[in-house]
């Protein structure tokens, strides 16, 4: 029988491997996402019929219970919400390691007999990363849903402080092993919790991407030191799978933002205001629908630059009404999509493909910037930080050194905020200062859909 | 201690090398994607979350594994779901004038 299940652990894993393979490319993507959740339910499935059953009502409850709470919160999750929803799940996996480990800690103790080594010391690995991925992740839901300031929080001495939490975590995991206790494991866990809320509280909302990737990956290989507390391979196989492949991804992430790992975890990025001030910035040229309807359909190229304030006032579509009427006046539109634009990198691209606007339309940031100097407008939408000049030109901005898209060099530069409020990440923009900006104030659905009529009338 | 744990040590150790070597050249419009992806997978924490079930005896057992299998539950099935939201948008886009997705 359990050379029956072994096998079937075997293609979960395989599946699993294969199903990541065609995560990495758009066109094979969704049946990657799936071929995985075939191998998931194998390994289940072989689970349950390959091992001596117990608690049958109790688990078939459980586990209807969670997948109709997990499929109903992601069925209606909206799709600006995405990031956070990734998140949530992430900390359910991390709970879920920490879980695991205690209970086969009071399965052990509860037969007289701790664990030897081999499997004691991944089940204190799991309630440590397990509760710090689990803690961290609901605070980077909570900061990303704005439930809880979104900016970067901390106090001095914080990281120092950290540091001293995690070493006296250490040791008491290092300690338990020689006398082994329950409440000593609960004392574990609650210490790694606090840690995982310290460690995120700090960083702002603009680099939750990165922090909710590396957790991701803490889950991943907590999952295989689950696999080493149960001896089971495919637990092994896949949480290490994840653990490597959500590492490269955090750094893939932190490099599009021209920033270390190091610097986006410790440095409390955008807690501080910087000295600069406003007042020697000039003054903002307001606009209005109709001078920009004239500059739109009089255009030869128009790039619209997307930003999450366009997905948060949900305009993806009017966005798209916008870009067939120019289109149908002959006018070239490109999107340019900046790596991090939304909240996550890609995270843009999912909610302007739910309002159809083609692929070929929509042009990475190297590809746009050389275009920008030939550009006639150029329509910021909800995008504050990805454009900053401040970025290209200001060595004492905390975002010097990030690629932004240089819409500086456009001849017309439009910007639709709702006010004058700073970005996500909480510094000035000179762009909004400059001659050839203007600013067209309003909430972006509202404005598009004022521009859109204003061009139909314009050229009518 | 026993016998299987440098198996277990080798096959992790694979496995590490599989993913890191799997995520190399993807396109920042499936950093989501396999993100969520890869936060389905390690929904396999379910497998083990039935084991301790499986075992469980007594009041304080069964409450910690029925948590952890609801915990990773959620995780799973939310995981994939999300996941398959996000990519059936990217299902959409070659149907003007047989545009090839890119």
């Amino acid at each position: 029988m359990s050379n029956i299940r072994d096998a079937a652990y075997m293609i979960a894993a395989i599946l699993f491997i294969v199903g990541v393979m065609r995560l990495r490319t758009p066109a094979t993507a969704r049946s990657g996402n799936l071929l995985a959740a075939v191998g998931m339910l194998i390994a289940v499935v072989f689970t349950v019929i390959g091992a001596s059953v117990g608690n049958i009502l109790l688990l078939v409850i459980v586990f209807v219970v969670g997948a109709v709470i997990g499929t109903y919160s992601s069925r209606a999750v909206k799709m600006t919400a995405m990031p956070q929803m990734v998140a949530a799940f992430n900390g359910m996996g991390g709970g879920a390691a920490a879980m695991i480990a205690l209970s086969e800690a009071l399965q052990a103790l509860g037969h007289g007999s701790y664990p030897g080594l081999s499997q004691a010391v991944p089940g204190l690995f799991d309630m440590l990363v397990g509760s710090i991925s689990f803690s961290g992740s609901i605070i980077a839901f909570l900061k990303l849903q704005e439930w809880m300031p979104s900016r970067a929080m901390s106090f001095k001495g914080q990281n120092a402080v950290n540091a001293v939490i995690l070493i006296v975590l250490v040791l008491l995991a290092i300690y338990i092993p020689f006398q082994p206790s329950i409440l000593l494991d609960w004392i574990l866990i609650a210490g790694s919790v606090i840690l995982g809320v310290m460690f995120v509280v700090p960083v702002g909302g603009a680099d939750m991407p990165v922090i909710i990737a590396l957790l991701n990956a803490f889950t991943g290989i907590a999952a295989a030191a689950a696999g080493f507390v149960l001896q089971n391979d495919v637990l092994i196989v896949a949480g290490a799978l994840v653990g490597s492949s959500g590492t490269i991804l955090t750094l893939i992430m932190s490099r599009a933002m021209n920033r270390s790992i190091f610097n986006v975890l410790f440095s409390a990025f955008g807690s501080k205001v910087t000295a600069t001030g406003t007042s020697e910035r000039g003054e903002i040229h307001p606009t209005n629908a109709e001078e920009v309807a004239m500059l739109c359909a009089y255009a030869q190229r128009v790039v619209i630059v997307p930003g999450y304030g366009l997905a948060v006032a949900r305009a993806q579509q009017e966005c798209k009404d916008l870009m067939d009427l120019l289109s149908s006046r002959g006018v070239d539109v490109r999107f340019a999509i900046h790596p991090v634009a939304g909240r996550m990198p890609g995270h843009m691209n999912v909610l302007l493909a739910e309002a159809n606007v083609p692929y070929d339309r929509l042009y990475d940031m190297d590809d746009i910037n050389p275009e920008f100097q030939r550009t006639d407008v150029v329509l910021v939408i909800g995008a504050n930080d990805v454009v900053n000049p401040d970025a290209r030109e200001n060595p004492g901005s905390p975002i010097y050194g990030m690629p932004i898209l240089n819409v500086d060099q456009a001849k017309t530069v439009i910007v639709n905020k709702r006010s004058m409020a700073a970005g996500f990440a909480g510094i000035d923009n000179p762009l909004f200062f400059k001659q050839n900006t203007k600013m067209f104030f309003g909430d972006a659905k509202g404005a598009l859909q004022s521009l859109v009529s204003a061009i139909k009338e314009e050229v009518a | 201690m026993h016998v299987s744990l440098l198996q277990e040590l080798f096959f992790f150790v694979l496995a590490v090398f599989t993913g890191w070597s799997l995520i190399t050249k993807v396109p920042p419009v499936l950093h989501t994607p396999l993100m969520s992806a890869t936060n389905a997978i390690h929904g396999v924490l379910v497998v083990g979350a039935l084991i301790v079930v499986f075992t469980a005896a007594g009041p304080s057992q069964i409450i910690v594994a029925a948590l952890a299998l609801f915990l990773a539950t959620l995780n799973v099935v939310g995981g994939f779901v999300v996941t398959d939201r996000m990519l059936e948008m990217f299902r959409k886009s070659p149907n003007e004038k047989g545009q090839a997705a890119k």
